[in-house]
């Protein structure tokens, strides 16, 4: 097979996703053009995308977006440090780990962005609220997975490491962590999936910021087209830092 | 006459580099107290190959972490040059039965980890490592990951990273007992090759008799629970070898007076394991 075929070829997923998604896009306007579905409370795909231009202009769309941006690359690099961190003391320390575990586990259920007005009173209304609510919620899936990423390294893999008379850091950091690496990462793409939620969710709540205070403004406006424009753009946001996790996993792989 | 059987001293006593002396090693068990190891006791020379041999249940693995110093709480005593060890001893290098390459190291990587935990210079490393890469046959595969090679080349990559610390000792356990019959002559062609090469002691612990007659200088035959010595069986075939000789009548004599001391214990381990069930 040639180089041009195999590229089609391997294509073909993203071009029957998007296929999928434009079809589904068409169905829903047509059941509201047909008054199937009430164009009050659903606005119809076509008027969404046709708002986009108006909100560039007139919203300043981009910069919310690098807002909002910018408040999850805080919150990843902080839940990347604090989560990492104390996943590991959690695995070292078998008692801490027997009596935090399942309350951090029960923490990742917690309504905690309703706890918002406390943050409120200590850091303002500002951007430090946004990324430390941001980060609390991220965090439970980081330090479990951490937890179990470490304790799930191969025995014959820490045997070897015996064998060559590791020390206990050399250990951690030669065969346990790069070990745990990929389970870290599923928890890392899971916290921030939390996060991101939670970021936008108080920009809403405290009309501050990026994509979240401008959806609460339009909501507000009844601008159901521009409202679900910008959540398209919170999905985009999303989609980056999914992808950047990846390349940050498999650059840190190979360091 | 080309085999002979004899009691645990011999000519190799004068000078062990490795010496084990009455090793027992017992472990609590739901229905009591299970003794793995019993009294077990053998010299290995220098650029001796021995093999310990016995049905699964033996204390075979059971040995390989105590001489590996896995193992810490034991009875008697394991010297290296006259030297007791407690612990794991930079002179004995260990190579598992599971597969145990780090998946996230390429193949040089893999095998300069042991150079990286010394600090020998980068230079040095990448030097010694193609060295031994090469010696394990798989030059030109030191950019690939171990997802990208077959069991065989797996194993062959943990090989060349424990010989590339060097030890005075080679220990391994069973390593190719997840391999095909055919892929296991041809690395046992490969172990013999590199013995050669640089005269390199090495305990084998294995259940397969071709393996351990292909490759020994002698081989211990281990009783079923207690795990004991029940014979030591010095191979005479010359050397140096090749898997050829599996075809020679002298192997299939090895491999008979093996096997007429082995199938009792095997038949007893199987007998014991049945009525467990």
């Amino acid at each position: 097979m040639n180089a041009a075929a195999a590229m089609m070829l391997r294509s073909v997923p993203a071009a029957v996703g998007l296929a999928l998604f434009l079809g589904l896009a068409g169905v829903a306007e047509i059941l509201l053009r047909f008054g199937v579905l009430n164009r009050f409370v659903v606005p119809p795909p076509s008027d969404i995308a046709a708002s986009f231009g108006r909100l560039f202009a007139e919203e300043h769309l981009l910069t919310r977006f690098l807002a909002t941006s910018q408040e999850c690359l805080y919150a990843m690099v902080l839940l990347a440090i604090i989560g990492v961190a104390a996943g590991t003391a959690l695995q070292q320390m078998p008692l801490l780990r027997r009596a935090c575990e399942t309350w951090i586990a029960s923490l990742a259920s917690a309504p905690i962005v309703l706890m918002y007005p406390l943050f409120l009173v200590i850091f303002g209304r500002s951007n430090a609220t946004i990324i430390v609510m941001g980060v609390i919620a991220g965090l439970p899936p980081v330090i479990l997975k951490t937890v179990e990423g470490l304790s799930g390294t191969r025995k014959v893999l820490l045997d070897v490491g015996r064998s060559f008379s590791l020390t206990r850091r050399q250990m951690f950091l030669k065969i346990m962590l790069p070990a745990a690496l990929p389970t870290i990462f599923v928890g890392l793409r899971l916290g921030l999936i939390f996060s991101l939620i939670n970021i936008v969710g108080v920009e809403f709540l405290i009309n501050f910021g990026g994509l979240g205070q401008l959806i609460n403004d339009l909501a507000e406006r009844y601008d159901l087209p521009g409202m679900y424009a910008t959540i398209v753009f919170v999905i985009l946001v999303s989609v980056l830092f999914f992808l950047a996790t990846e390349r940050l996993e498999r650059w840190v792989g190979r360091a | 006459m080309t085999l002979a059987s004899q009691p645990v001293s011999n000519i190799w006593a004068d000078m062990p580099i490795l010496s084990a002396k009455g090793i027992s090693k017992k472990f609590e068990t739901a229905e009591g107290p299970l003794i793995a190891v019993n009294n077990v006791s053998f010299d290995v020379a220098p650029g001796q190959f021995l093999s310990v041999i016995g049905p699964s249940g033996c204390g075979k693995s059971t040995l390989f972490n105590i001489i590996g110093g896995l193992t810490e709480a034991y009875d008697g005593t394991v010297t290296v040059a006259g030297e007791t060890v407690r612990g794991p001893h930079p002179s004995i290098g260990m190579i598992f039965q599971e597969e145990s390459t780090f998946p996230w190291r390429t193949v040089l990587d893999n095998v300069c980890f042991p150079l990286e935990i010394s600090n020998t210079p980068k230079a040095q490393r990448v030097e010694k490592a193609r060295h031994f890469i090469s010696l394990v046959g798989l030059s030109g595969f030191e950019k690939r990951y171990p997802a990208e090679l077959s069991g065989g080349m797996r194993q062959r990559v943990a090989m060349a990273r424990t010989l590339a610390s060097e030890p005075k000792i080679l220990l391994m356990d069973e390593p190719f007992a997840a391999l095909d019959e055919q892929t296991r002559l041809l690395l046992g062609d490969k172990v013999l090759q590199i013995q050669q090469q640089l005269q390199q002691t090495t305990l084998l612990i294995t259940h397969n008799i071709a393996e351990a007659v292909q490759l020994s200088d002698r081989i211990l035959v281990m009783s079923y629970r207690p795990g004991k010595v029940k014979r030591v069986v010095d191979i005479k075939l010359p050397r140096p070898r090749t898997s050829e000789i599996v075809t020679s009548a002298e192997f299939g004599m090895c491999v008979a007076q093996v096997w007429n001391d082995l199938r009792e214990e095997a038949t007893r381990g199987m007998q014991e394991a049945e009525r467990l069930r």
